[in-house]
């Protein structure tokens, strides 16, 4: 770990004049994984601008009839907040299924967003990793990747992004609002995390000095079938081998609207309108279900410890699907699968 | 707890002469002596009220209350701290290391490397401790070689714990890089074998002729089994303070299992005299086998001390923790043939283990196999592969923990060959008698073991077909599976004083590494002695104590009881030589064992009116403190086989889609012998079977062969059970009275908890699935293979 310069930002601007003024520094708000970093050497920032006082911590309704989620909002806050758990219970589940109480009470919902991958090459700088060190080389793809991507992977970095939040988030159409040197802006899920290509050092489409201020969540929250399924080496405090975020709305038998959005297993949460696409106007039974996700897993492809996953996650596709057609989600806190 | 281990019998001070134990006899005035051993001990009437009694730890309140002091705790002023660097290759030479910009940072005081290091000892001798395998010992930052990732090269000094971990991050190695070989598959043509009955820890002899047994019998099982490496992770890191005394002398304060092996060891390495360093252990947060060995830390902390004459503090992140000792990675070969009739005709078991380049570290994997189990002939094999690894060391149960598992999951494979119910295997195997001794056992109450636990765990509900047990999305199995270890005892020697104001101080020097040795002691010492609980204090971890082996193996409940017995003999029958004295003494004719000790007071055995007090007897004899000091080993004829055994019963509900696995319900009934504690016994048990689900499941240390390192060394991602992984446990102690064991009874239990588990839960597994993982640990992605 190095010495670091410490700093409190005011308020939004601030953090923002501050990180201009210093772009080795990092915005540090619950820490969860950013600490661990820096203890491996991993992060090493010149300096740490505390993020903690900015009044970016309310949950409230939009005038569109959404929800806004204050960047700052811990966890834990976000998966017990009533707004949350009766409008958007997938999001409150996915939450849930991630790391511990303890954890969730110190992590905010925008360092959720940010939390870098588990790769374990990523974590040991005694071994190359593009991500960390670009152009060092992949040491996953010809070593331990039993926890790696089987999605949207380059031949730079086959890492995945470890939230379960996310993967929620990914499902219900969320949106990134973010403030920089130049205009706030919005930045729709799917474009807000990215696919490794030759640039894996790069996690996020956010620019540099762009603070995360809040996630807005449309007003459609799935409250009546949604399932969030994990799929770990443990019954908790791991990370997913494979997460299934599945939502659906019914027309009757037929299926209106579905989202299926998958974690674990890319460098980003993994979704696929089209896919989705065609689940519409069908009736929820497990001939459908198997489509989809033979279709939202054409392109997946396994490295020597993984391909495990291909079969794992379309067997979680079906389950989840099923799960949320049913109206039965699966339970985080009774840990047999529903 | 934990320990060393091997199977069968190891007593004596043969066996610790064989361990490198080598006792100093420090102090003047202690007595020595055996406790003899046949026809057996008479039947102790129950005339304790604390030995047996569920008595909460009497350290628990310093535990929580944060008052209890671990070894990276104490404080001095003007304390340096150190923070280690590790090596990043596994094999080569350190071609240069550059300490330039780490020594520019304010507040570093120096980088100590094997350039510029003070001198240390030059001869393996001067390193192998009490404990230490055949081999050359490993030597911190004593030269350019690297022998293993995670080696320690540098040490960084510094006035605070931040800077000096902060300039580690600057110093420069280079590295002349060799190939290393980390994996224990292949090259196999390289390995080397170890002797049948070459020595203590290698292969048994055979008996019999297994081979041709096993080709001719009428049902054959013949099975690979694989466990992977795995780390004790211990709650708390290894630490040492090093308080650097105004004389020189030097108190070091260091988490470990033996404080004795540590202190004998540093004299060794830095070649002190016994009086100029003392070593405190007095709580240890989990150890399981870790501490058994002096670790780096301790020699590097006092390196350091003597470099700069000033107290040091070091302590290893969880990282570095993974730079010490393991459980070897193993492959295990079984082969049982038997009648059709369920019972064994041949048992063959090989054992393929991982060891370092620089020390043949093994343990007696196969032999528990011929032991168990009734069958006329058997044979073992065991290989050690030298890997470019850290040296392993002992780990919860080292040998049965594992080769148990390989035989455990064979029967139950054998049973269902035979068709027949795994416990009904058990039984028609069952035997009286240690099978490779070929010796009765001192006490062996395994088959009511099997009877408790069955009840308890409802195995009659059982169907006996794989598949054929599901509820709802899930699939129900049971497993079951047998549990043993030895049940050894070790030379030990105990001081008590007792003051005329009725309190007792009962000190030796063994450790408290959380398994409840100081409640045990205290309560064996009230009950000998007649107190009250509170009446007691126990001092221990202190190597200036009354000579102790280091704590595993499970003999320290059974070694420390029996002696804290035999010292406290000596203090009543020092009462009744005052007391014979008195005036009018009630007690005038009685010899030594016609009186006993209970409330306070000597009163005689035939007549309990006829008593006196400690105090007045003191009184009396002007006496204000009674010291006595014995030293207990116990003989052993070589008549009887000791162990202790049990019967592990698992109940699993895999999803059947997703290959998801819950451990809803295990029954472990243990036997061994009379249990001291129930509370903090089932403590012991309840904790191995949680890290028994773990074997079976979650643990296994990544290696990347490409760069010989290890790649989760943090609790994220070295999985244990969390809470949800741990459901429904429930322990049995068995009634095992053992009359020839010890005077007390006792036998021991913190290692017999795991042994069996795993095998009980991969057993209930295939129950559930039809599908047999014969590698640890059952991950999904191998049940869905």
């Amino acid at each position: 770990m190095i010495n670091f310069q410490y700093a409190r930002a005011a308020d939004v601007a601030d953090a923002v004049r501050q990180m201009a003024a210093d772009p080795s520094a990092k915005f540090i708000a619950g820490g969860t994984n950013l600490i661990d970093l820096m203890k491996e050497d991993v992060e090493r920032p010149s300096r740490l601008i505390d993020i903690t006082r900015l009044p970016l911590k309310a949950v409230e309704q939009t005038p569109a009839g959404g929800v806004r989620i204050g960047a700052l909002v811990p966890n834990s806050d976000l998966a017990y907040h009533p707004l949350i758990e009766q409008r958007y219970p997938l999001l409150a589940s996915a939450i849930l299924a991630g790391a511990s109480a303890q954890l969730r009470n110190m992590a905010s919902a925008g360092g959720n967003l940010l939390q870098r991958t588990r790769c374990y090459y990523f974590y040991d700088i005694a071994t190359p990793c593009n991500k960390r060190e670009p152009g060092s080389g992949c040491s996953a793809i010809n070593g331990l990747n039993r926890i790696h991507a089987i999605l949207g992977a380059s031949e730079a970095c086959i890492a995945t992004h470890p939230s379960d939040m996310c993967v929620a988030l990914a499902a219900l159409d969320a949106e990134v609002h973010v403030a920089g040197p130049g205009e706030a802006r919005t930045i729709a899920f799917a474009d807000f995390h990215r696919l490794p290509g030759d640039t894996p050092q790069f996690d996020t489409n956010l620019q540099q000095g762009e603070i995360v201020t809040a996630v807005e969540l449309p007003p459609q929250g799935f409250a009546a079938h949604y399932t969030y399924l994990k799929i770990r080496d443990r019954l908790s405090y791991a990370f997913a081998l494979v997460s299934v975020a599945a939502a659906l709305e019914f027309d009757g038998a037929a299926i209106k609207e579905a989202r299926l959005a998958l974690g674990g297993v890319a460098h980003k949460p993994w979704r696929n309108m089209a896919v989705e696409a065609t689940l519409r106007g069908q009736t929820a039974d497990q001939a459908a279900f198997a489509r989809a996700a033979d279709e939202l897993l054409r392109d997946a492809k396994g490295y020597e410890h993984n391909s495990f996953k291909i079969d794992l996650a379309r067997r979680g596709i079906v389950r989840a699907l099923t799960q949320a057609a049913q109206g039965r989600p699966q339970s985080q806190a009774v840990k047999r699968i529903m | 707890m934990n320990g060393i281990c091997r199977r069968g019998v190891l007593q004596g001070a043969a066996a610790l002469a064989a361990l490198g134990y080598h006792g100093d006899g420090r102090a003047g005035s202690a007595q020595h002596g055996a406790i003899p051993r046949q026809p057996g001990y008479q039947a102790e009437k129950p005339m304790t009220s604390y030995i047996g009694t569920p008595a909460s730890r009497v350290d628990g309140r310093a535990k929580v209350t944060g008052a209890a002091k671990y070894a990276g705790e104490f404080n001095t002023s003007d304390l340096v701290y150190g923070s280690v660097v590790t090596s990043s290759i596994a094999k080569g030479r350190i071609a240069r290391i550059d300490a330039g910009e780490a020594l520019r940072i304010d507040g570093v005081i120096d980088v100590l490397t094997h350039e510029n290091r003070p001198h240390m000892a030059s001869t393996d001798a001067a390193y192998r401790d009490d404990v230490a395998p055949e081999g050359s010992p490993f030597r911190p930052l004593y030269d350019e070689r690297i022998l293993f990732s995670g080696q320690p090269i540098a040490l960084v000094l510094a006035e605070e714990w931040e800077i000096a971990r902060f300039a580690a991050s600057l110093v420069r190695v280079e590295y002349e890089k060799e190939t290393a070989f980390t994996d224990v598959h292949g090259r196999h043509d390289e390995a080397v074998a170890l002797h049948p009955n070459g020595d203590l820890f290698g292969p048994p002899k055979p008996r019999g002729a297994a081979e041709h047994a096993f080709a001719a019998a009428e049902i054959r099982h013949e099975g690979e089994y694989y466990v992977p490496i795995e780390h004790h992770n211990p709650m708390e890191t290894y630490a040492a303070t090093v308080i650097f005394g105004k004389d020189g002398r030097l108190t070091v304060y260091d988490k470990t299992q033996g404080v004795q092996n540590v202190q004998r060891y540093l004299r060794s390495v830095f070649d002190m005299g016994p009086e100029d360093i003392r070593v405190m252990s007095p709580f240890a947060g989990g150890a399981f086998g870790s501490g058994l060995r002096p670790q780096y830390h301790v020699a590097l902390a006092v390196l350091a001390a003597r470099a700069l004459r000033r107290s040091v503090r070091l302590v290893l992140t969880r990282q570095q923790m993974y730079g010490l000792g393991y459980r070897p990675a193993m492959i295990q070969r079984i082969k049982l043939g038997a009648k059709a009739g369920g019972t064994l005709d041949a048992i063959i078991h090989d054992a393929t283990t991982v060891t370092s380049q620089y020390e043949n570290f093994y343990r007696q994997e196969t032999g528990w196999s011929g032991l168990l189990y009734k069958c006329p002939n058997a044979k073992y094999a065991h290989k050690l592969v030298r890997r470019d690894l850290a040296t392993p060391c002992d780990m919860r149960c080292p040998s049965a923990a594992t080769g148990v598992y390989a035989l455990e999951c064979a029967m139950d494979e054998l049973a269902v060959a035979l068709k027949l119910d795994p416990l009904d295997l058990r039984l028609r195997c069952y035997s009286d008698r240690d099978q490779n001794a070929d010796l009765p056992y001192s006490s062996k109450a395994l088959r009511e073991c099997y009877r408790q636990g069955a009840e308890a765990f409802g195995w009659d509900k059982r169907s006996a077909e794989p598949r054929s047990m599901r509820d709802g999305a899930e699939l129900v199995g049971c497993g079951m599976a047998t549990g043993v270890w030895d049940a050894m005892q070790m030379p030990i020697a105990v001081r008590i004083a007792l003051s005329a104001n009725g309190h007792a101080d009962v000190s030796c020097a063994t450790a408290d590494i959380g398994t409840g040795t100081y409640t045990i002691m205290t309560q064996v010492a009230a009950d000998r002695l007649g107190l009250p609980l509170d009446s007691v204090t126990v001092k221990l971890g202190d190597s200036t104590l009354p000579q102790s082996p280091v704590e595993g193996g499970s003999w320290m409940a059974a070694s420390v009881s029996n002696g804290i017995a035999t010292t406290a003999d000596a203090v009543r029958k020092e009462l009744l030589r005052l007391a014979k004295r008195m005036p009018n003494s009630p007690l005038a004719d009685a010899a030594p064992d016609e009186v006993r000790l209970a409330d306070g007071k000597l009163v005689s055995r035939r007549d309990a009116s006829r008593a006196v007090s400690i105090i007045d007897a003191m009184r009396s004899g002007a006496v204000d403190r009674i010291e006595q000091e014995h030293f207990t080993s116990f003989a052993d004829d070589g008549s009887y086989a000791h162990n202790t055994h049990s019967a592990v019963f698992a109940e699993v509900r895999v999803d059947e889609q997703l290959g998801v696995i819950r451990v809803t319900r295990v029954v472990s009934a243990v036997a061994a012998g009379r249990i001291l504690n129930p509370k903090t016994a089932a403590s012991q048990i309840m904790g191995s079977v949680v890290w028994g689900i773990g074997m079976a499941l979650h643990e296994e240390t990544l290696l990347d062969h490409n760069f010989g390192r290890i790649m989760n060394p943090n609790i994220a991602e070295y999985h244990v059970p969390v809470n949800a992984d741990v459901q429904d446990i429930k322990v049995i102690f068995v009634d095992e009275p053992d009359h020839i064991i010890n005077p007390l009874g006792i036998k021991g239990v913190g290692e017999i908890g795991i042994v069996g588990v795993a095998a009980a839960i991969a057993n209930a597994i295939y129950h559930a699935t039809g599908k047999r993982v014969r590698d640890l640990p059952i991950a999904v992605d191998k049940l869905l293979r």
